[in-house]
């Protein structure tokens, strides 16, 4: 009946393809991580020894969190007024979110460096209206960091909270108002639960998102606040410690591996239920 | 829909959200006006030198031209191999399914800066033994680009298959058409708007892709996005400021002349 030996000429090249350049390649990363500069787990042992390293881990996991959490909280709001606002919302929405959504990440990092500097616009504005004498650090630190992320993640956490908010059973909300709830007990008390799904799934991908993240935070923190990634990057680039960067890398893949299976068990039950 | 509509409170909070969102896209256009060589914003006097220097220094052209070359090729090559493997797999709905996709889209759940230094290790091998598709060339960025960018051509193109009747295949197949004919005349045609929109989508992603070039590439092969890196480590020059107002204005137009006819074609 079927064909398999033809159609998996088919499948066959792009798998081959990525087999060449991605697969074994990463093996030769791992193999860099258990050979440079010497053969062993020694590298493995720095860098979970190392307390720079291990800054680096921290403020990775503390501004990840930070930006989870705001990203979802402002994609929740917007996804509301999308999914549920009217025609004039929604579309005011929907531009809001795609635009951004398109434009490269340099330029919005630019824009953030536009706005938060210390000659930038907000300062600038903050001092002529006499508010201000010194200008604000508002960059090149961690919160221009958090505030750059979340500006790029929000498009992330709205697509799957959209799909949440749009599966659920209308008659769910209409019984809670039937038995007497008020708008407020409605929404925190059916909505928002309703939508946990949503609101986990969209948190996963922005964190496992923000966990790799190199050119925000290169840029908006200057270097004092450096990521993960730029770690990597630092250690392949500046102050060569190929073992080092090669294993701090499969450190950070074996996480987003556990966090991304956490997600596809997530989407699983939803799919069950 | 009547219930639950949002109220004052919730839109107030989205109306802030939204101009958090689009603040940095505006805050560049009165910065790429500034007469000065530094990052400012124009206090009195205007200036258009910022522009006149995306013209009159060739490297932001080359840039560009660079980068539109690296996006086609890599958006066809990675485009052609997701069509074929998508196809694949909704006609055979091979046994682990869920492994082969999992492998096809592992470039874009890994982490960007994995992927980067896996392809800076495959590039600077391949250095080794020729110097076309190499480190530091634009053959080696495009072959980069297009692992990058092939799992989004997956994605959408099996969206598009997975909404075309498979009875229409089963009838061309038992009416005697064979692989080839059903593939071209009869799936195709189905799902060449998931294909086209999986082309656009990759070149964009490949014309915009900044982690890993980063990686791959020094001097010699300078996309757009690798200028406007090296304009904002250093220290910023404003010219950035122009560029980018240059390539919003190019995304706006598109999203709302996108917009405009969809409400026209939802309408009639």
């Amino acid at each position: 009946m079927r064909q398999p030996s033809r159609l998996f000429l088919l499948i066959g090249p792009l798998l081959l393809f990525l087999g060449a350049t991605y697969i074994v390649p990463f093996l030769g990363v791992v193999e860099w991580s258990v050979t440079l500069p010497e053969p062993g787990i020694g590298q493995y042992q720095a860098a979970l020894s190392d307390p720079l390293v291990l800054t680096v881990f921290l403020r990775t996991l503390r501004i990840c969190a930070a930006v989870t959490v705001a990203s979802v909280a402002a994609g929740y709001v917007v996804t509301l007024l999308w999914v549920r606002g009217g025609p004039g919302q929604r579309l005011a929405v929907e531009l809001c979110i795609l635009i951004p959504f398109w434009i490269s990440v340099l330029t919005r990092a630019f824009g953030w460096l536009a706005l938060l500097s210390n000659k930038g616009l907000i300062n600038g504005w903050l001092q002529s209206l006499g508010l201000l004498s010194e200008p604000l650090t508002l960059v090149r630190n961690e919160f221009g960091v958090i505030v750059g992320m979340t500006h790029f993640l929000i498009p992330f956490a709205v697509f799957p909270l959209a799909s949440a908010m749009r599966n659920l059973d209308e008659r769910v909300l209409m019984a809670a108002r039937g038995m007497g709830a008020g708008r407020a007990r409605i929404f925190w008390q059916v909505f928002v639960p309703m939508t946990r799904p949503g609101i986990l799934g969209a948190g996963l991908v922005v964190f496992v998102f923000a966990l790799g993240f190199f050119v925000t935070p290169a840029i908006l923190g200057g270097g004092r606040s450096v990521m993960v990634a730029e770690l990597i990057y630092l250690r392949i680039f500046q102050s060569p410690d190929w073992g080092l960067g090669a294993a701090i890398s499969v450190i950070l893949m074996a996480g987003v591996g556990v966090l991304l299976a956490a997600l596809l068990r997530q989407v699983r039950q939803g799919a069950a239920r | 829909m009547t219930l639950l509509r949002p109220g004052p409170l919730a839109v107030t909070l989205a109306a802030l959200v939204a101009v958090f969102l689009m603040m940095p896209l505006i805050a560049v256009i009165p910065v790429s006006f500034t007469p000065t060589r530094y990052l400012s914003v124009p206090s009195g006097e205007w200036s258009l030198r910022h522009y006149e220097a995306l013209i009159e220094n060739p490297a932001w052209a080359q840039g560009a031209w660079l980068s539109i070359r690296i996006g086609v090729v890599a958006s066809v090559v990675a485009t052609t191999l997701a069509l074929l493997f998508s196809l694949g797999m909704w006609m055979l709905q091979p046994r682990f399914a869920g492994l082969l996709m999992g492998l096809a889209l592992l470039p874009m759940v890994a982490p960007p800066v994995v992927s980067a230094l896996t392809l800076y290790f495959f590039l600077t091998t391949l250095s080794k033994v020729n110097g076309f598709v190499a480190y530091d060339t634009w053959a080696g960025v495009a072959l980069a680009h297009a692992v990058m960018i092939a799992p989004f051509a997956v994605v959408l193109i099996s969206v598009a298959l997975a909404q075309v009747d498979r009875r229409i295949d089963l009838a061309a197949r038992s009416m005697g058409a064979v692989l080839a004919t059903r593939i071209l005349r009869v799936i195709l045609p189905n799902i060449r708007f998931g294909v086209l929109t999986a082309l656009f989508l990759t070149f964009v992603l490949s014309w915009e892709e900044i982690g890993v070039t980063l990686f791959i590439t020094s001097v010699n092969a300078v996309t757009l996005p690798r200028l406007m890196w090296m304009g904002l480590r250093d220290n910023i020059d404003p010219a950035i400021a122009a560029i980018s107002v240059v390539l919003i204005v190019i995304v706006v137009a598109v999203i709302l002349a996108k917009t405009v006819i969809q409400r026209r074609q939802t309408r009639m």
